[in-house]
């Protein structure tokens, strides 16, 4: 019965929503918030209603033809079977129709396609399943997860209104500054769209991809990752915030201090408990897509982590592994990604978690060693 | 000459071995006819299955029936299966039936190639499947398997997938050189190309496309597959090889693939409504030009479905010019249909149902494929359920209507009996409703943001999702009508006339129904 009630719940609101009833907004391209999105919006609109007109023509006139040509008794078909000059006519009409169309598009593109450098210049690199954003000129980096849980996509909580297109942390804009977005890809082809700036641009690995954005106003915008890119694609949010050139100013300044706090940080001294609550979360947040809750993975694309031989035992190859990824695999390098203290600290988590402290040597990791390997490297 | 008699054709050849060797060993035009249409029913089916967990897991937002995972196989296979399985042998299957009748040929030229090139077509979607059973699951990879997607990140099974592709091409190259010799070098007397009539004259362009384009879709999968296993690296970005090369290749295929699958639906529909207008053809020589010109156009058109890959802004140009010069040679197809009803008198039995269906949808799908052509908006469009719609609308009421008019169309002439006509109806209407309420409100949501190939969606999509979900309930439902009416035609049924349509013309609808094994031993004289 609910499911019964809640089709017919569908079927009203979609009757309702169609335009004829209520605005555009659930069944249209959105206008956007900058002058490309608003003139893409136009030209969307201007070759929608030619192809409206030119279809109701033609479905009309076939209304017309199977109304008035059915056939009847002792009716006489006509028998003629060509007329050189309608047939040359109506070529040419078209061609007309297809040249009114090619010109504004043509426009259009030249605007859109202006690789000019901007006041601020972005970085965007495609992970499996998150975006990096690297701000050039100011050194800020950090990566935006998808941050609706997972009993909401379970069905077991209820699902907030920004289901699926939320994230720990968004891509922060300043108003009325022109943006330029460099748009590349670590493992395979994503695709960054925000549909409110008329910007869907594939990041591509081994090419940087160029876009550009100018946004008027304040405010939250969504999209997401249009490329195939794996099993959780679906779940690849974009979220921009655009604020005012000062506050800006502050949120940058906010998190260059939150850099030096965390360097900080590594220096500390840590007990397992704190390592192990730390990385449960940073388990959770990166790890859990592949490896599973339960550690066990999806063999034999990825691997159980509980009950491995190489998590219970070779501390140093578990380090390398995080830091370096796996040549060839989903697993990718998170030196860049994740903090000294989070990478010591979801190793220490995996080696503990599951019952692996009890079978393996269940040594920690501090993020001093992580820190370590890292000046190693140098 | 004569002095040489033949006795021995007397003695046997006249009609098929028994049992299962008749099938495993035919090479009669019309059992390997039937063999493609009934694998290719079966492949329907399959994929149809598919398409309805699909839909199952889109019903309401959140998980519900499948993982992420296995989503992401089923809308895979959904598409190989659909395109290689279900439409490109239901074509070359009605090819091998009508094409030596309406030709006046006594079979295919090459009778033991076209038994070959049936037969590994199972075995290739055996392979295909059996991945499902195999570790790290199918190919999970969209059916224009992206590289590095493909290759890198693909699961191992992927060699199997390639292998299947390999064979899949094989085939479909067999059957186009048999359809071009068969055309080229067996028309009866007096049929000359300006002659021929449509279907032949799609089949003909169609099959030099295949040949053109199977081996380019063969190179691309060889080069993945020397990537995965033998240290290249075409698509490999870290190697010095180039993602983007995969796409140029992949389309360079793809894209007269898409004609591939809708060219021979123009010429059944051709002749569909010619018989029930009672009126000849309008404008046979400008539909043969349009068919060529839409043949031509469709190798330089390829990276329209590439608009945001970041070419240069000559390339975005160039590609939008060339996409929409194609809306010229359809529009004249579409026109001479309508033309050939004007002034007819026009009955409306169901294969004349599912033609103008054909003519109507498939024009609304040609138009958002005119949207989907304009480079700027396009960035809006690319990859959202928009596209979904387009191609569903040319692909279902469009391709798969167009088989399903010529088997209505042609099932008196293979059984003698007559289809249960009021089925038919039924099974018309159902399909014509359930086909809309499924895939136009996709334009909606495509519209207002929601990508394709997603396992879940964000609240405001919802109600459509919903809607989306009961239409292809229905339309996959109505199709085990089909089946029924189909086997009902095969056991009983009123007896065909050998003309079957009042007024239908073609040498097919010479020869009694159901058609003799052996038709045309003595070629016709066309005048």
């Amino acid at each position: 019965m609910v499911l019964i009630k809640r089709i017919f719940a569908a079927l009203i609101t979609c009757c309702a929503s169609l335009p004829l009833f209520a605005g555009w907004g659930d069944v249209n391209m959105t206008p956007g918030v900058n002058a490309l999105s608003r003139e893409i919006f136009d030209l969307h609109m201007t070759i929608f209603w030619i192809c409206v007109v030119i279809g109701a023509l033609v479905l009309g006139f076939m209304v017309y033809l199977i109304v008035a040509f059915r056939k009847k008794e002792g009716d006489k078909p006509a028998q003629f079977d060509d007329h050189p000059v309608l047939e040359m006519t109506w070529t040419v009409l078209f061609a007309v129709i297809l040249a009114v169309m090619a010109i504004p598009a043509t426009f259009t593109m030249i605007r859109a396609y202006d690789d000019a450098e901007g006041d601020i210049n972005i970085l965007i690199t495609g992970h499996q399943w998150k975006w990096q954003y690297e701000y050039l000129e100011d050194e800020v980096s950090f990566f935006s997860n998808l941050s609706t849980d997972l009993d909401q996509r379970n069905n077991i909580a209820p699902k907030s209104d920004n289901y699926l297109l939320e994230v720990d942390e968004p891509l922060v804009i300043p108003t009325n500054k022109r943006i330029r977005f460099l748009i590349t890809a670590n493992d395979v082809i994503h695709s960054w769209w925000v549909p409110d700036f008329a910007v869907k641009q594939d990041a591509i690995p081994g090419f940087i991809n160029t876009a550009w954005t100018q946004v008027d106003e304040e405010g939250i915008f969504r999209g997401q990752c249009t490329e195939l890119c794996g099993q959780y694609h679906g779940y690849m949010p974009v979220v921009v915030k655009a604020v005012s050139p000062e506050d800006y100013e502050l949120w940058v300044n906010e998190k260059k201090e939150a850099k030096i706090q965390q360097a900080l940080l590594t220096e500390k001294l840590w007990s397992t408990e704190e390592l192990y609550e730390i990385g449960e979360g940073v388990y959770q947040t990166n790890c859990v897509a592949c490896h599973q809750v339960n550690g066990e993975g999806l063999p034999p694309v990825f691997p159980a982590l509980a009950g491995s031989d190489l998590v219970l035992n070779d501390k140093a190859k578990q380090i390398e592994i995080l830091m370096e990824g796996v040549q060839g695999a989903a697993m990718q390098s998170y030196a860049e990604q994740l903090s000294e203290v989070d990478i010591a600290a979801v190793i220490t988590y995996t080696r503990k978690a599951w019952g692996n402290d009890a079978s393996g040597d269940g040594e920690i990791v501090i993020p001093k060693e992580i820190l370590d390997y890292k000046n190693n490297k140098l | 000459m004569s002095a040489v008699i033949d006795s021995h054709s007397d003695d046997h050849h006249h009609g098929p071995a028994k049992g299962i060797t008749r099938w495993l060993y035919t090479t009669n035009h019309k059992d390997i006819g039937t063999l493609y249409l009934w694998f290719s029913f079966l492949m329907l089916f399959l994929g149809g299955a598919m398409a309805m967990v699909i839909r199952a897991e889109l019903f309401e937002p959140g998980s519900q029936i499948v993982s992420p995972e296995f989503y992401n196989q089923m809308l895979t296979n959904h598409g190989l299966i659909m395109v290689f399985g279900a439409v490109m042998p239901a074509f070359v299957g009605l090819a091998n039936w009508i094409i030596p009748m309406q030709i006046g040929a006594p079979d295919m030229a090459l009778p033991r190639m076209n038994n070959l090139s049936f037969w590994i077509l199972p075995v290739a979607f055996g392979i295909l499947i059996s991945t499902f059973f195999m570790e790290g699951g199918g190919p999970n990879f969209g059916w224009t398997f992206y590289a590095p997607l493909s290759t890198t990140y693909a699961p191992p099974t992927v060699t199997f997938f390639i292998f299947a592709v390999h064979i899949m091409g094989a085939s479909s190259i067999m059957g186009s050189i048999n359809i071009i010799t068969t055309i080229l070098n067996m028309r009866a007397p007096g049929m000359t190309f300006m002659k021929m009539p449509l279907f032949t004259w799609t089949w003909l362009i169609t099959a030099y496309l295949l040949i053109a384009v199977m081996p380019v879709l063969a190179g691309a999968v060889t080069m993945m597959l020397m990537d995965i296993h033998f240290g290249t690296s075409f698509f490999n970005a870290a190697g010095g090889g180039d993602p983007v090369l995969f796409q140029h290749v992949f389309w360079f295929f793809g894209h007269p693939e898409v004609y591939i699958m809708i060219l021979p639906a123009f010429g059944i529909v051709s002749h569909i409504i010619e018989t029930f207008s009672r009126k000849p053809i309008f404008g046979y020589t400008s539909m043969v030009y349009a068919i060529a010109s839409i043949a031509i156009l469709s190798f330089i058109v390829w990276a329209h479905h590439m608009f945001t890959v970041g070419m240069p802004i000559a390339g975005e140009l160039f590609f939008m010019y060339t996409t929409m010069l194609i809306a010229i040679p359809t529009g004249v197809k579409v026109f001479n249909w309508l033309s050939t009803m004007f002034k007819g008198s026009i009955s409306f039995e169901t294969p004349m149902l599912f033609s103008i269906a054909f003519v109507a949808l498939f024009t609304i799908g040609g138009l958002s494929g005119l949207m989907l052509a304009i480079a700027p908006a396009d960035f809006q469009y690319h990859d959202t359920y928009f596209v979904v719609a387009h191609f569903h609308y040319v692909l279902v009421p469009g391709a798969i209507f167009g088989i399903i008019a010529g088997v209505y169309y042609w099932l008196p002439k293979w059984t003698g009996n007559m289809y249960d006509e009021v089925l038919g109806k039924t099974h018309f209407w159902m399909s014509f409703i359930s086909v809309n309420i499924t895939f136009f409100p996709m334009h909606f949501v495509g519209l207002a943001g929601m990508p394709r190939r997603i396992p879940d969606y964000a609240l405001q999509f919802a109600d459509f999702n919903m809607v989306i979900s009961i239409g292809a309930f229905i339309f996959g439902l109505t199709q085990l009508l089909f089946l029924f009416i189909i086997l009902k035609s095969i056991f009983a049924g009123k007896q065909a006339t050998s003309e079957v349509w009042e007024g239908a013309k073609g040498l097919e609808w010479t020869v009694a129904s159901p058609a003799p094994y052996h038709t045309f031993e003595t070629p016709p004289e066309v005048k």
